[in-house]
């Protein structure tokens, strides 16, 4: 593992602008991924992994905008970049894997077009060695027969042969980052099996700086060097993926685990009650209160500010400290 | 007797390839055949495309299967005209998989869950009006919330509601197509502690499709996996997921994703080449068949 960071988000805060007021979605949110380590963000759908993801690569759109935070890639700031500057470094330096293959490739052009497309925009590739290296990325996610391959649609694949191929598009450019929403959950799991191999072996290779986002426990436990658990818009626990699963702080992060099916067949799971919160209607204090088993007084009152266990596991939460974080953003103001 | 029988069912889908050229003929459900006693959770599992969603379509003949036999409670359903075919269906119900595209978005959901009950000509209005109160109540809900649009409630609430009109006419069978997978995490657990709390306050028989082998491991009591359209593996869940005996039970139960970080395990490739597909199921255990 290298020395430092390659990647810091520090107090990122992205939001909406809907019907006059700012709508914090993902709330003083801060990691640092170093090259060759795997961070997985884990939470549930409405908790702001996606949009982290997109600010990185500066692709929130209207009504949505950063309101705050920096985010340096390699010693620069991106946020004050020029959008040209930024286009040079997304896809190039840093990389996403979509979610949905289908949706995420131009269903109007083959594979190798698409491929090529990305080499040359970024001069990765000259027109003419541009085939020959499409050629190479296909082989190089072990898609069959890559020679054919390569004049094929995205219709004309399965399911994970997409996901291969969007892999090996996102690779085109041998960027230092990739970040990757999602990319297993629309496959079947005995393809998923293949495309966590698949990023593990490539992250090897190349000592990718590979930032997960995904749901699923499991997937974070075969995947992560650390973890960060994300609720309503905040990391509110993170921590090496051992520490996390060996000693769960946040009782969210607990509750995820205990929910999982596990345990005597037929007994009852230990289900969080309630749902999570829409945004902008976020309780006051911290988020997690209405729905956890733990609160008591200080919960409803402000958001908990961060207690440090160890050398790398963080966790905010009233439980394990009296911190009180500085009001960063009261929802429905600035 | 069984609850429900189902021998050799066949379902094919014909594809046109143009005008003057023979359809081509895929066979979604190739000769599947299980039974399910009365008050058990029977597990059926496969990933996409494996006809699992087919089969339990077929059962109720919301797809007509090709060929076969449905036994249900002794009769064949196959052979009902549509009318008692109608009225059959009153013991034998679906939940959906999409909470979201299952609802009618312009129907007030007291008045989805009271559709099946004026479809049967159960009761008056005030009857009828009572009975959704109590099934709202059954399933978790608030009664207050009747006049509310599905949009104004969450994924796991949509669920509930699905199931609450699963259930308004007092089904003994209950087809749970993935009912969860399009649910958060902390919120499949509530949906799936309700189904096993509902199955024992109503003596309820559950199909329970799945590709979740976590989940079907925890709720199911028997189990069959599904491989291009035919049974490949059934047995007792604890007998099977211990000895899983056929290649493609032992890849797919390989590539589930343990949530305990740096356990050792070898994945298992399923190699196509290492099974006959035309094996036929034998016994390989108590009560646990395999097509090896």
């Amino acid at each position: 593992m290298a020395d430092g960071p390659l990647l810091s988000v520090e107090h990122l805060t992205t939001g909406f602008d809907l019907a006059g007021r700012f709508v914090p979605a993902v709330i003083d949110v801060s990691f640092d991924v170093a090259a060759g380590e795997t961070l997985c963000l884990v939470g549930e759908s409405g908790s702001g992994k996606s949009l982290t993801a997109l600010s990185i690569l500066r692709l929130v759109q209207r009504p949505g905008r950063i309101a705050e935070g920096r985010i340096v890639f390699d010693g620069t700031d991106l946020l004050s970049l020029g959008e040209r500057e930024m286009q040079k470094i997304r896809g190039a330096e840093i990389a996403l894997i979509f979610q949905e293959p289908m949706t995420a490739l131009n269903p109007v052009f083959t594979i190798g077009n698409q491929i090529e497309e990305t080499l040359r925009v970024h001069g990765c590739a000259t027109r003419r060695t541009a085939g020959a290296k499409a050629i190479e990325l296909l082989d190089a996610v072990s898609i069959p027969e890559p020679h054919k391959r390569v004049r094929d649609y995205p219709h004309q694949l399965s399911g994970g042969l997409r996901q291969r191929a969007l892999i090996a598009m996102s690779l085109a450019c041998e960027p230092r980052v990739v970040i990757a929403d999602e990319p297993t959950t629309a496959l079947d799991v005995t393809i998923q099996a293949q495309i966590l191999d698949l990023l593990r072996s490539i992250q090897a290779r190349m000592g990718l700086a590979l930032l997960l986002i995904t749901h699923d426990l499991g997937v974070v436990a075969e995947m992560a060097d650390r973890v960060g658990v994300m609720y309503a818009g905040r990391i509110v626990e993170e921590a090496p993926v051992d520490e996390l699963f060996a000693h769960p702080r946040h009782p969210y992060t607990r509750g995820l685990m205990a929910s999982i099916p596990g345990g005597a067949p037929g007994s009852r799971l230990k289900a969080i009650q309630g749902t999570v919160p829409p945004l902008g209607e976020l309780p006051p204090g911290c988020s997690f209160t209405p729905r956890c088993p733990d609160r008591f007084e200080p919960c409803p009152t402000a958001h908990p500010g961060t207690t440090v266990f160890g050398p790398r596991q963080t966790v905010k939460c009233y439980l394990h400290g009296p911190a009180v974080e500085p009001q960063v953003l009261p929802p429905g103001d600035l | 007797m069984p609850l429900l029988e189902v021998r050799n069912l066949v379902k094919e889908f014909s594809r046109s390839r143009g005008w003057f050229v023979q359809p081509s003929v895929m066979r979604a459900v190739d000769g599947v055949s299980f039974t399910i006693e009365s008050g058990e959770t029977f597990g059926l599992v496969g990933e996409s495309g494996s006809g699992k969603t087919t089969t339990g379509r077929c059962i109720l003949r919301l797809i007509e299967p090709t060929s076969g036999a449905v036994c249900f409670k002794g009769e064949d359903v196959l052979a009902f005209s549509k009318t008692r075919m109608r009225h059959a269906r009153r013991d034998m119900q679906i939940v959906f998989q999409d909470p979201y595209s299952s609802l009618n978005p312009r129907m007030r959901v007291g008045d989805i869950v009271e559709e099946p009950l004026i479809i049967h000509r159960i009761g008056r209005k005030p009857e009828r009006r009572a009975r959704v109160a109590e099934l709202f109540d059954l399933v978790g809900l608030d009664p207050s919330q009747l006049a509310r649009y599905p949009h104004q409630f969450s994924g796991g609430q949509r669920q509930r509601i699905g199931l609450a009109r699963a259930l308004a006419l007092n089904p003994s069978l209950v087809i749970a197509d993935e009912p969860v997978s399009a649910l958060d995490v902390s919120v499949q657990a509530q949906v799936i502690n309700l189904l096993m709390d509902l199955q024992a306050r109503l003596a309820l028989t559950y199909l329970f499709i799945a590709h979740d082998l976590r989940l079907v491991r925890h709720i199911c009591s028997r189990v069959a996996v599904m491989y291009l359209g035919k049974i490949v593996e059934m047995g007792a869940t604890d007998a099977l997921f211990a000895n899983p005996a056929h290649p493609y039970t032992r890849a797919l139960l390989s590539a589930i994703p343990m949530p305990h970080p740096g356990a050792v395990r070898e994945r298992i490739v399923l190699e196509p080449t290492s099974f006959s597909r035309e094996a036929p199921l034998r016994e390989v255990g108590a009560g646990h068949l395999a097509a090896v």
